[in-house]
């Protein structure tokens, strides 16, 4: 019985419902936490941008900075304003800087510790559209320009699809996982400063993966897209890109691959 | 030329961009003409007041500006208002 009343006031508190949280059992005491998020509204261009607190009872709330942020929409400030969707870390939407690092809000957790307040910031050193929503539309260009598709002259005669040796795939593994939420470039110093040349360790690991294809054939093309002071060259392995990989990918070792591929 | 007050960078970049306004509206159809120009007015008007040292405010409108620019200079683009 115990067990069937439980389940259901999980599933009402999964709902998100605002009714969810006044039936739930008397917590014996609300742990209010403070959240201080960025905002800044372009239909007030002359208001600078200010770091607004939020309180959020830690009893009533999950357990990732997405639920806080949710939380917070849904019953303090409708205005808040920050992309998100699938809330398991699949789509990339909810990139933005929690506490001094890029990471997705919805595989960030909350820090237990209410004592202490987090900080939440949209992703460093790009354009914000508003509140915690960057303008990414550079970085989707960027992605566009290393033709992120198959290139080949000739397909197999049986109309099939193109083989691939096993070994040959598992090149592929911890490449193609890659979601394209920008922590990572936006994390590089060389891709602060020098945004509209450098692609950043992001494109450069999709370039990489693209190069060690056995199935593509424009290898050749895509080596000599690189081959500038700017494009590649500007990474001076600083490495913040793979510390701050929320998928735990290493866009380093991608970059330095190509490099070494391109001196041999 | 005595009494001409040299203009900052800033300032020459808005003056840049409200000129590319102006030429964008000469390309639309005669008499939807004035409608743009009123249009480029009206939005150039409402910042008339900002301070002239409020640079990221500036670099933001000159931003948002030249994109919306190219929204309208579309050729699909034929009336406005």
């Amino acid at each position: 019985m115990t067990l069937l009343a439980r389940n259901a006031y999980s599933l009402l508190s999964r709902r998100g419902l605002a009714s969810a949280a006044a039936s739930a059992p008397k917590a014996t005491t609300s742990r209010l936490k403070t959240f201080k998020i960025y905002r800044w509204n372009p239909d007030k261009p002359a208001e600078k941008p200010q770091l607004k607190a939020y309180q959020v009872d830690l009893n009533n709330c999950g357990p990732m900075i997405l639920d806080a942020l949710l939380k917070i929409k849904n019953e303090q400030d409708a205005t808040l304003t920050f992309r998100r969707s699938c809330r398991e870390g699949i789509c990339g939407s909810c990139a933005m800087n929690i506490g001094g690092r890029n990471t997705l809000a919805c595989l960030c957790r909350i820090d237990q510790d209410e004592s202490k307040q987090t900080k939440i910031y949209p992703l460093p050193h790009m354009y914000i559209v508003k509140d915690l929503v960057p303008d990414l539309t550079n970085f989707y260009q960027q992605y566009k320009s290393i033709k992120p598709y198959l290139h080949r002259k000739d397909y197999p005669a049986d109309g099939k699809e193109i083989l691939q040796s096993i070994d040959d795939r598992k090149k592929l593994d911890g490449l193609y996982e890659c979601i394209l939420c920008a922590c990572c470039s936006t994390s590089c110093p060389s891709y602060w400063w020098n945004q509209e040349e450098y692609l950043g360790p992001a494109v450069l690991m999709q370039a990489y993966r693209w190069l060690i294809d056995s199935r593509d054939q424009a290898t050749k093309m895509r080596q000599s897209m690189l081959e500038n002071s700017m494009s590649l060259y500007r990474c001076h392995t600083i490495m913040n890109c793979t510390k701050t990989c929320p998928k735990g990918l290493n866009p380093g070792r991608s970059i330095a691959e190509i490099k070494k591929q391109l001196a041999l | 030329m005595p009494g001409v007050k040299k203009l900052s960078g800033l300032q020459k970049e808005v003056i840049h961009l409200y000129r590319q306004w102006v030429r964008m509206a000469h390309t639309k159809p005669i008499d939807t003409q004035p409608r743009f120009m009123n249009f480029i007015h009206e939005e150039f008007g409402k910042y008339r007041d900002l301070p002239r040292k409020d640079f990221t405010t500036i670099e933001y409108l000159l931003r948002t500006g030249s994109r919306r620019l190219q929204m309208y200079s579309q050729d699909d683009v034929k009336d406005i208002h």
